[in-house]
């Protein structure tokens, strides 16, 4: 699918698509060091996925794609299949979810309260393996599949939207640079996207990736060759990408939970963890951003908040968190 | 000596070993030492080329070689290395 069909912000605040605040968390950071973070819980069902999705079907819409025989399919452990059931169900268009067997029992119970039929993959496969189920279907027939990983719309929505909020939400508190951005990396659309956008306003702005461990997960992996590197990923955007093991981003969770107040999940604290690595290293005065891709509220059951952080951890070991 | 983490799809090369250690002044030394040590597991860290093959990401220090100076990039004697393939994320 070559999508051709970009929307508009306008387009996009028809489905709730409007501006997230950034919070301060400069607390955290050294002495001199600005850090705001990108508050998208405040999206419709609470993580910056309704972005896409919203994008991704406009697309589909603009380009004649979706007509009343349209069923969706889409691979997703959560955050992106319950943010397209919104949107479907707002549409009237059925929607299939393909998604590991072990993500947390809030996502499953969301994707059906909104009336997505969910198909399940071994957990031990990860997203890949969810990709692959979903790639076999498509080439069945009877599905549109948007396919986050190669969907222009998804990059798209955060060069039309998330990275303009930045842009102006950075001038709007007083500040005339921005040094550095960093954002976890899943399909790299809020890279890209973010990316493209603000590198006109901040030319000097360094994009750093904070990279699960996801690859060790994968026991269905046969062998290096059988990798992915989404097709939407510009990785010649980033200057840096960062290692962040599971422990690490529960841990800065907790801490954002206990000394900030402020309820997220794991992948967010996956991207504090990185940019308080990169921040170690600016000058006082630099200002950062990053994304709190969501909150925590989806991640009760796996137990991420309880007990000690060392005991988490092994709880949600072979879970797919981010 | 620099400690290499491996991930589960090469520790068959490695009699099933999770961490080996090696010697080397750069990324690409210390490849090449495993190589010496481990000739299939050194295959897999080098494309023909001698570059980096594009589904391994190498981790210094949790930092990807990639946008250090790649297979040049100096070690300390005492780093950490993490090898991970390539893979998707994102929900």
């Amino acid at each position: 699918m070559t999508p051709t069909s970009a929307p508009s912000r306008e387009d996009l605040a028809r489905y709730g698509i409007t501006p997230t605040p950034l919070v301060d968390l400069s607390a955290l950071a050294p002495s001199g060091v600005t850090l705001y973070g990108k508050a998208e819980w405040h999206l419709p069902t609470g993580s910056l996925k309704d972005r896409i999705a919203a994008s991704m079907v406009c697309r589909a819409i603009g380009d004649g794609l979706i007509d009343a025989d349209t069923r969706l399919l889409e691979p997703s452990s959560g955050n992106t299949g319950i943010a397209l059931a919104r949107i479907a169900a707002i549409e009237g268009i059925p929607l299939t979810v393909v998604a590991p067997d072990n993500v947390s029992s809030e996502r499953i119970d969301l994707l059906r309260a909104y009336g997505a039929d969910i198909l399940f993959t071994p957990g031990s496969e990860g997203s890949n393996g969810a990709v692959r189920r979903s790639e076999e279907l498509a080439a069945d027939g009877g599905y549109l599949m948007l396919h986050q990983y190669e969907n222009a719309g998804n990059p798209g929505a955060h060069e039309l939207t998330t990275g303009p909020e930045i842009i102006s939400q950075i001038h709007e508190a007083g500040h005339d640079r921005l040094d550095a951005f960093v954002a976890t990396l899943g399909t790299g659309g809020t890279l890209t996207g973010v990316g493209r956008s603000i590198v006109g306003s901040f030319p000097d702005v360094r994009i750093v990736a904070a990279e699960p461990p996801s690859g060790e997960l994968i026991a269905g992996l046969r062998s290096l060759d059988d990798g992915y590197i989404p097709p939407i990923f510009d990785p010649t955007l980033l200057g840096g990408k960062i290692l962040v093991r599971t422990r690490d981003s529960i841990a800065m969770a907790r801490r954002l939970l206990t000394d900030l107040g402020l309820f997220v999940g794991p992948s967010a604290g996956a991207a504090v963890h990185a940019a308080l690595k990169v921040a170690r290293r600016l000058e006082p005065g630099s200002v950062m951003v990053t994304v709190l891709c969501d909150a925590g509220w989806k991640y009760l059951s796996t137990g991420m908040f309880s007990g000690t952080v060392d005991e988490a951890t092994d709880r949600v070991l072979g879970i797919t968190l981010w | 000596m620099t400690t290499i983490n491996l991930p589960t799809i090469l520790r068959q090369h490695t009699g099933g070993a999770k961490k080996i250690t090696a010697s080397g002044r750069t990324i690409g030394e210390v490849f090449a030492a495993i190589g010496n040590e481990y000739p299939k597991l050194g295959e897999q860290l080098t494309n023909p080329e001698g570059g980096l093959p594009v589904f391994v990401n190498v981790f210094l220090e949790d930092e990807d070689i990639r946008y250090l100076d790649g297979l040049d990039t100096e070690v300390e004697d005492d780093a950490d290395i993490t090898i991970l393939p390539a893979v998707a994320g994102g929900r």
